[in-house]
């Protein structure tokens, strides 16, 4: 595990990417302490400019709603909905992976052919029609994201199962009579788990991009405050008012480039046999 | 060993290459301070010069030394490479670019990965020559066809415009060869060219090597673990152990008269290929194959016609108990099909296969699971065989415990195993990363034994390992088989190993059975046609390795 620690630290932008998600993390946790209350709330001048006024260091909004609180608030939102996701999309598609690879034959060829079916429509219209179908709240919004994200985990795990079965590890187990159960958690699945936990990585900064668009086009929760939602509001006062749109917009792109970057830093430091090829 | 004039060296003749004193230094950590140390001989023109030595011992470094090849942690620390006449530890990239492949080349071990998949035969010969800019323009066309030529492939018209996969694996050896010839380089060396490659293609690649050499009078440096391959072809013999060269001479003074105690354990290692007597005919039969057949079906889509391989096409034989079958093949022989079917680790397109009277080929997966404790597989590659994520102490208690064993009972076994196959009972804990190809091998043995089979098949379990090692595991496993009376398959393609082990023989080529019987009679008196060449290509086998072994 030291070692682990020791290798993804070489990577300076890992480390960064770590940091600042913390930091992401740190204020979603601690924004009820820090902003009583709710970032709806109408509390000063509209369009108080960033800086301006210490009280409002990043300004208001065109109804006076405080910026600072809604990207507090927002980061909550964000980080909510890019994990839950992840973890329903992994679920579903490790479990339609691992069965199609180990298995193979009919039961694969129905499993792939219904993968493609949901990897042919374009992943947002998908979730747009989803969420537009089950009334937008946060429920409908993670099912959606999780609904489009999972085929390609299935895929992976699918390939990553159709290497290792033929690995002399698993026909050894065939012999001394495991059951297929048994063979694929204790003996397929732990060899399969780095490419997984860094795609999962990868997951969770495409479901932040989405549930921002999603929020972008009046398809957000109602009741929670999103970074995609204070961009879309913004836009049609995006030529009196670029802060209401530019600092939302900073805080998707630093928190998606930080997550990006641990992905990167955990494929390296799972893989050291990889990266010492490409140097 | 070959006792030719033409390799008598006058004394006071520059040697064509010269290493003095080269040491070559590992990264910290590692199990020794150095990869080589004070490594020092000369190499004569049309002279070949054998260095053998174990995995690990370091006999390639010297040669990868010469190439400019050592991986970028590996630094010469001292000494020189005199290579007629200039250091070429001191000249510089230009230089050693324009000599490599013009007075110097190598041909590697798996002829596969040496050759580009995607450019055709003639084209990679043909670059040869361009990046020298030698043979220019209409030449160059001629120059490839006289290399394929010369190295003995058919129809050099046609194969100049095919690909290495249309070729076999001696096939794209010899272009490997023909490459490596295209300037006329003084100075040849081949790194285990000939290990991937089945026995009767491995004797026409020597003989090619030797004819090379006599015709173009070049040094030739042949780096091998085998020793039947040293007796073949090496003029002198230099051996290496852990870094250190022990012993160096001529072949005759090294292969009959070794001084070095190292040199001497190794050729005792060295399967002898003396047939065992015939087993005990009355014991009762465990396992009777009947009219197996197996078939590999490919290509085949809507409109394609599928193309049908007979991998096992009617093969019979019978295995009893506390004996060992031997099946002997070369690639593609279909023996390892024989060994999956057995295991059902592949489906049976035909024959019954009788266990203790039960045809296990008719059972489902769910019907076949109890039955599979008693008949287990010791797996080829030590490396893969073991799941890296699980303990020892796991993988062998894995077995016992998908059979309904308590844990605990099956813990104190695995312990008592551990130290059957001669490890200590602390590896239980540790992971098999933390072992050596043939402990690993070891443990794989104790994974099979953990369920008390009654039959066992080693699919050329011990191939992968050195001779030293080879030759301890065979003895394990022939202890164990007598203590333990289980009946032993043994699937290899050394002929040698199975004549020592086996009581039993069945020849296999192209799927079927050509020829079968006490490995004394296939031996000594081979009725078949292929059996004779198969005995014919194994290495060495003027040489009597055994003469020593009473010397000594």
């Amino acid at each position: 595990m030291t070692s682990f620690l020791k290798r993804y630290c070489r990577n300076y932008g890992a480390v960064a990417g770590l940091l600042v998600l913390l930091a992401v993390v740190a204020v979603s946790v601690l924004a009820p302490l820090l902003y009583a209350e709710s970032p709806w709330l109408m509390v000063a001048d509209p369009l108080v400019r960033p800086f301006a006024d210490m009280a409002y260091p990043f300004g208001t909004d065109m109804l006076g709603r405080d910026i600072t609180a809604g990207l507090l608030y927002g980061a909550r939102v964000s980080l909510l909905v890019g994990v839950v996701s992840t973890t329903v999309a992994l679920v579903l598609g490790v479990l339609i992976g691992a069965v199609a690879g180990y298995c193979g034959g009919r039961i694969d060829d129905a499993l792939m052919r219904f993968t493609e079916f949901f990897q042919t429509i374009p992943q947002l219209a998908m979730a747009v029609v989803i969420v537009a179908i089950f009334n937008p709240s946060i429920y409908s919004i993670v099912g959606a994201i999780s609904v489009v994200s999972w085929p390609p985990v299935a895929r992976l795990v699918r390939g990553e199962f159709l290497s290792l079965k033929q690995r002399e590890f698993v026909q050894a187990a065939v012999v001394i009579g495991q059951r297929p159960l048994r063979i694929i958690v204790t003996q397929i699945l732990p060899n399969a788990m780095s490419p997984i936990i860094v795609s999962a990585s990868f997951m969770v900064a495409t479901a932040i991009l989405t549930e921002s668009a999603l929020s972008f086009l009046g398809l957000g929760d109602r009741n929670m405050m999103s970074w995609g939602f204070m961009i879309g509001a913004a836009r049609t006062m995006i030529r009196e008012a670029w802060w209401m749109s530019v600092w939302p917009g900073v805080a998707i792109l630093l928190t998606v480039l930080a997550i990006n970057l641990i992905g990167e830093g955990l494929n390296d430091a799972m893989n050291p046999q990889l990266r010492r090829r490409g140097e | 060993m070959r006792e030719t004039a033409m390799t008598q060296i006058e004394p006071g003749a520059q040697p064509l290459l010269s290493i003095r004193d080269l040491t070559i230094g590992l990264p910290a950590g590692g199990d020794r301070p150095y990869a080589i140390q004070d490594i020092s001989y000369d190499l004569h023109a049309g002279e070949i010069l054998c260095i053998v030595g174990e995995s690990g011992s370091g006999k390639s470094m010297s040669a990868n030394a010469i190439m400019g090849l050592l991986p970028t942690y590996l630094k010469p620390e001292r000494g020189q490479i005199l290579f007629q006449g200039r250091d070429l530890l001191k000249l510089d990239e230009t230089t050693l670019l324009g000599m490599r492949g013009k007075a110097m080349s190598m041909v590697f071990q798996e002829p596969l990965s040496a050759l580009n998949p995607v450019m055709t035969v003639g084209d990679q010969i043909a670059e040869v020559m361009r990046v020298h800019r030698a043979y220019p323009g209409e030449a160059c066309q001629r120059r490839v066809l006289d290399l394929l030529e010369f190295v003995g492939l058919p129809d050099p018209a046609t194969l100049i415009h095919s690909y290495p996969f249309r070729l076999s694996g001696g096939q794209r050896q010899r272009v490997v060869i023909a490459m490596a010839l295209a300037l006329e380089p003084s100075l040849l060396i081949a790194d285990e060219p000939t290990t991937a490659l089945d026995v009767t293609t491995q004797a026409q690649i020597l003989a090619l090597i030797r004819r090379i050499q006599a015709e173009k009078g070049m040094g030739v440096m042949f780096v091998t673990h085998d020793f039947g391959v040293v007796a073949e072809i090496a003029d002198r013999v230099a051996v290496m152990e852990k870094g250190v060269l022990v012993e160096i001479g001529s072949a005759e003074q090294v292969l009959n008269h070794p001084q070095h105690p190292y040199t001497r354990r190794l050729i005792s290692a060295v399967p002898h290929g003396r047939a065992r007597e015939g087993g005990h005919g009355a014991a009762q039969t465990v396992l009777d194959v009947r009219n197996l057949r197996k078939t590999y079906a490919s290509g085949g889509g809507w409109f394609a016609k599928k193309r049908v391989t007979h991998a096992v096409d009617d093969v019979s034989f019978t295995v009893r108990r506390g004996e060992t079958l031997g099946i002997v093949g070369e690639s593609g022989s279909g023996k390892s099909t024989i060994g999956k079917c057995l295991l059902r680790l592949t489906g049976v397109d035909g024959g019954q296969m009788l266990f203790d009277g039960q045809d296990i080929a008719r059972l489902s997966e769910r019907q076949f699971r109890p039955l599979r404790r008693d008949v287990q597989m010791i797996f080829q590659d030590p490396f893969a065989s073991l799941n890296p994520r699980h303990t020892v102490g796991r993988i062998i208690t894995d077995g016992p415990v998908a059979n309904g064993v308590p844990l605990a009972d099956a813990q104190t076994r695995a312990r008592e195993l551990l130290q059957l196959v001669g490890l200590e009972a602390s590896a239980f804990d540790r992971y098999p990363n933390q072992f050596s190809g043939g402990q690993r091998q070891r443990i794989g043995i104790a994974r099979a034994l953990a369920l008390e089979p009654k039959l066992l098949v080693a699919d050329e379990s011990v191939s992968a390992l050195d001779v030293s090692v080879q030759a301890q595991v065979l003895q394990l496993l022939a202890d164990l088989q007598k203590r333990l009376d289980i009946a032993l398959i043994f699937i290899t393609h050394d002929l040698r190993v199975a004549a020592q082990i086996c009581h039993q023989v069945i020849v296999m080529h192209r799927g079927r059975v050509v020829e079968a019987g006490p490995p004394g009679q296939i031996f000594d008196a081979p009725r078949h046609d292929y059996t004779r060449r198969l005995i014919d290509a194994i290495p060495g086998k003027e040489w009597d390795s055994t003469l020593i072994r009473v010397a000594a």
